[in-house]
């Protein structure tokens, strides 16, 4: 029985990660603020979507095309899919009474307590099963399909009784016979559970027939270690049917698991878009382009909205073929946001999830990397320049040559030549190396720098800026400029013209 | 052929030394010596490592050892017998402890067992595999003798009957309440696989498992005494014959295969503690010991150090250093951190392993046979009275001046750091003088760079910075006149951040790791 919701063949098993890395993305993009929304207050889910952005970075198209399928039958039953989720809860509920309990317990113990669990257990797969048969018109993905398929098939009716009968047959009545060989120093070895031979001899053989030897004796009725010794070794036979029975349990306790989990993540993906509905935002699913690309209509930065509560200014682009993307312009003027959105859709499109635009095309990247301008850190030993240097160096030990590198205001902490030079530098070896690289810079001696380069890959945007000084979170097409209008934020903040303008 | 004494002397044992040398925490051998015996503290091993045999006889006696043993083939085969050894006497000790006659007797016969099983694999092994050696080949001749006599069949005839009549019986328990009945088995089928077999549909991949603790010590509690009694009726004949064996054969071990049990991991345990740095790339080579003093060590570097930073994974650095004509004594000068104790250390450890008869660290080695080794190391305690540490430094090293003849080896390291300069250096060259004079060889490592030109006998050597950027120590130590520096951070190179750098970082990870 498998579940196979976020993988055509197996299981989703979130691949350990670099805990660096993702806590650098999940600060930098703001990703916490859309797990909220998927959470809608349920922390699992939270995880859950959490696990699966970060374990999608090596997607394959098929994958997420699958999910895409399986997420659309999601949002279209939504009722279903809430109901199915509630069911697996319930066998979290049962989780309680069975699997902390078993451990350390006596196989005697344990082999009483999984007949009762089990039979639980048997009556919450009987309501999945005709959950499933009801809802199999409804859904049209093949992971939906597939699963309900499985369900409808190994849980039987024949096979539940079967199931049943044997759960009655393990009580014991005649007796425990174990058989053993001499293992070590004589002890008693290899203890199995034996089904006695059937005794053919008619009465009379019985009275009068040559019996086996045989050796007998008793325990007496106070030798209370000696009973304790007798229980100890019919446990040992039992043990491996006590183990079977008790991992049977985890194992459809296994399956609920990873059915909630799975689920987990499709209701995240509901609740963010029901609330993302709710603003009046546009979502849609992605298109994954096989070239080099990067295409979108209004692609806004989910964050700001879920934060806002508002819609927010969205952007265009047509790039293709483009593999570094230089952002300058105005200050306060959307250029971090905009890296945000690029980052959040990218990820979120891995993932097999809608995005924030009407439209969005992109290649698939296999790792997604932030470097951003810390404003403090507490755990800093050495400069902050060294901070930068070493934190990049840590993300040059990772990176692949599909990989994605978003820089914000990067090597900005030392003075702007010395930043510019080695910026420079790194962003050559990068593209070299086929990165795809994003860089939010006010140094304009690295822009122009690049700018003059004429690189056939290179896009160069700028925040929008009105000639009154007004900005609209705009990102265009266009060249580097040498100010970085600072003087008009401190206009607008000190509401006083600068000092000699 | 001669006799056979023993795996370490070649002709009557030198007495062991009972405590530490006193030079080895200075050389940090202390450490070294934990390393070796760590796993094997048992066999008390560190006599072994305490004492050098100072004779070139001795020496050569345990380098062909070594080299034997350095066929896996011929140490695996040591190997087995030292952990049939091992076995054997913790089953003899079990058989000592418990209470029940049966029990005792089979862990009896399980340790004759393990006894001739090592012994007899040891012999085959050592006429196959032929070994080189003057100690092994002895030691293969000792044994053939041995397996042929009387006593040793007919002993091990008697395991192996015994061991296959145990081995096949076959009993099943019946139990109801109270009552228990033993009776041979008779066919019946094992119950759990049917279970099992039904429950195989719920297969989740890997779960947790539940195995019940189940004591396995090795005593019985009375109710199995009592089924292992109904099985000696089911097998009357079996089981005295068991017993007697027992009684009859507390005297089985012979005592020069238990000395070479003991002695024999001399030689295992160091190539063991060495086997991990040589798959690293480390060298270890056979010095050549003699009484020249011109030494010459290439690419030697600190055994200790080495498995420190192997713990950690990294390499340490080799160093290379010799001594021509005149010259007796190394004074390292240069950089603080920059591997000149270390360089000390290599020099007096390789010297001393040598000594012993082990292969030692480093490319190629030509040493010296010593007579002593004698150093002066600076503690860096925190420094109390200033005048009374000059005082111990200086009546410590009248000691080593009187001890110190021209085989000595004289390894001092910062002395009289904390004095005066102006004293520091009178001192330093009264003492190198002194050492010249007698004609010893050593190291000095000091920061009076005025030290390193003393006279023909000195040889300057020094703590070497890397080129590109002088913040990185190389810990390489070369034969240089001594230079003052100190230069200015590169810190994108430190990072390795640079176009040029990048390059090389990004081209071999993608060596590996390749576009998915």
């Amino acid at each position: 029985m498998r579940v196979f919701l976020l993988h055509e063949d197996r299981d989703f098993d979130p691949s350990p990660g670099w805990p660096e890395g993702e806590a650098a993305l999940e600060r930098d993009l703001e990703l916490p603020v859309i797990w909220n929304a998927m959470a809608g207050g349920d922390p699992f889910v939270y995880e859950m979507a959490r696990k699966v952005m970060f374990s999608s970075l090596s997607s394959d198209p098929q994958t997420i095309h699958y999910r895409q399928a399986v997420l659309k039958d999601a949002l279209e039953n939504p009722e279903e899919l809430r109901r199915l989720y509630a069911l697996t809860l319930e066998a979290m509920e049962l989780e309680k009474k069975a699997r902390s309990w078993f451990y350390g317990r006596s196989p005697g113990a344990i082999l009483s307590r999984s007949l009762e669990v089990l039979q639980l257990y048997m009556g919450l797969l009987r309501k999945l099963r005709e959950r499933a048969k009801a809802a199999a018109g409804r859904f049209r993905s093949p992971g939906f399909c597939r699963l309900f398929g499985t369900l409808q098939e190994e849980l039987d009716e024949a096979y539940l009784r079967i199931v049943e009968e044997d759960l009655k047959g393990l009580r014991f009545p005649q007796g425990v016979l174990l058989g053993a060989r001499l293992g070590k120093g004589l002890k008693g070895a290899g203890y199995t559970l034996l089904r006695p031979n059937p005794d053919r001899r008619s009465w009379l053989e019985r009275i009068l027939g040559k019996k086996p030897p045989s050796y007998s004796f008793q325990i007496p009725p106070r030798d209370e270690g000696g009973a304790r010794a007798l229980s100890e070794l019919q446990d040992r036979g039992i043990d491996p049917v006590a183990r079977a029975l008790a991992q049977a349990t985890d194992h459809i306790l296994g399956f609920f698991t990873l059915l909630r989990s799975e689920l987990a993540f499709y209701l995240g993906c509901l609740n963010l878009h029901e609330q993302l509905s709710r603003l009046g935002e546009p979502t849609c699913f992605p298109q994954v382009s096989p070239q080099v690309e990067l295409s979108f209509r209004q692609l806004y930065s989910l964050s700001l909205a879920l934060r806002t509560e508002q819609r927010v200014v969205g952007n265009d682009l047509e790039a293709s073929e483009k593999t570094l993307f230089i952002l300058t312009g105005a200050n306060q003027g959307g250029k971090t946001t905009f890296l945000r959105s690029v980052g959040q859709a990218q990820l979120m499109m891995q993932a097999g999830m809608f995005v924030g635009a009407e439209a969005f095309r992109a290649n698939l990247c296999c790792g997604v990397f932030t470097h951003f301008k810390r404003e403090e850190d507490p755990t800093m030993k050495s400069g902050k320049f060294d901070e930068e240097l070493g934190r990049m160096s840590r993300i040059v030990d990772r990176l692949t040559p599909c990989a994605m590198v978003l820089f914000n205001e990067s090597f900005s902490a030392t003075n702007e030549r010395e930043g510019s030079e080695i910026a420079q530098q790194i962003v050559r070896a990068l593209l070299e190396y086929g990165v795809k690289v994003f860089f939010v810079t006010h140094m304009y001696t690295l822009a122009s720098g690049l700018y003059q380069q004429s690189f056939q890959g290179a896009l160069f945007l700028r925040a929008q800026r009105l000639s009154g000084g007004q900005r609209t979170y705009k990102i265009l097409p266009g060249q580097p400029q040498p100010s970085s209008f600072g003087a008009d934020l401190y206009r607008a903040v000190f509401k006083e013209p600068l000092p000699g303008t | 052929m001669r006799a056979f004494y023993s795996i370490l002397w070649p002709g009557e044992p030198f007495p062991l030394a009972s405590g530490m040398p006193p030079f080895f925490p200075d050389l940090n051998l202390d450490q070294v010596v934990e390393g070796l015996v760590a796993g094997r503290e048992a066999e008390d091993l560190k006599p072994f490592f305490y004492t050098a045999p100072l004779s070139l006889e001795a020496i050569g006696y345990r380098q062909e050892v070594f080299r034997d043993l350095e066929h896996p083939a011929l140490a695996e085969a040591v190997r087995r017998f030292i952990q049939g050894m091992a076995a054997m006497r913790d089953h003899l000790a079990l058989a000592q402890k418990l209470y029940y006659p049966y029990q005792k007797a089979s862990y009896f016969l399980e340790a004759v067992e393990l006894y001739v099983q090592a012994v007899r694999g040891l012999a085959r092994e050592l006429a196959q595999q032929q070994p080189l050696s003057a100690g092994l080949r002895g030691l293969c001749g000792y044994l053939v003798e041995y397996l042929g006599t009387e006593d040793f069949t007919s002993l091990e005839k008697e395991v192996r009957g015994l061991r296959e009549g145990l081995g096949s019986v076959r009993y099943s328990v019946h139990i109801r309440g109270d009552r228990v009945t033993v009776r041979p088995y008779a066919g019946e089928a094992d119950y759990s696989t049917e279970i099992e077999a039904t429950f195989a549909r719920f297969r989740q991949g890997a779960v947790r498992d539940y195995p019940a603790k189940f004591s396995d010590w090795p005593e019985m509690n009375h109710v199995e005494a009592q089924i292992l009694e109904g099985v000696a009726r089911l097998y009357p004949g079996l089981f005295a014959r068991l017993v007697a064996l027992y009684t009859h054969n507390s005297d089985y071990l012979d005592p020069k295969v238990a000395t070479f049990d003991r002695e024999v991991q001399f030689y295992l345990a160091y190539l063991e503690y060495i086997a991990g740095l040589r798959k690293a790339g480390l060298p270890f080579c056979y010095p050549q010991v003699g009484k020249d003093k011109a030494v010459a060590v290439r690419g030697g570097f600190d055994l200790a150090l080495a498995q420190k930073l192997w713990a950690e994974g990294e390499l340490v650095v080799q160093n290379d250093f010799y001594l021509n004509g005149q010259e007796r004594i190394l004074v390292v000068t240069g950089a603080n951190q920059g591997g000149k104790t270390t360089f000390a250390r290599t020099f007096g450890q390789l010297h001393y392993l040598a000594a012993l008869g082990c292969p030692v660290p480093g490319e190629k080695a030509r040493l010296f046979l010593w007579d002593r080794i004698l150093t002066h190391f600076e503690r860096g305690e925190a420094a109390g009275d200033p005048r009374g540490k000059l005082e111990d430094d200086l009546v410590r090293t009248r000691e080593i001046l009187t001890q110190a003849t021209s085989h000595s080896l004289i390894l001092l390291n910062e002395i009289f750091s904390s004095t005066a300069l102006e004293d520091a250096a009178y001192l330093g060259r009264r003492i190198l003088e002194a050492l010249s004079a007698r004609d010893a060889l050593g190291v000095c490592v000091t920061f009076l760079e005025e030290l390193a030109a003393l006279n023909e006998k000195t040889v300057s050597m020094v703590s070497a910075v890397s080129p590109e950027d002088p913040a990185v120590r190389t810990f390489k130590i070369v034969r240089r006149p001594p230079v003052g520096l100190a230069y200015a951070l590169a810190v994108a190179e430190k990072y390795g951040l640079t176009y040029a750098r990048l390059r090389e970082r990004l081209q071999a990870s993608s060596g590996t790791e390749g576009k998915p």
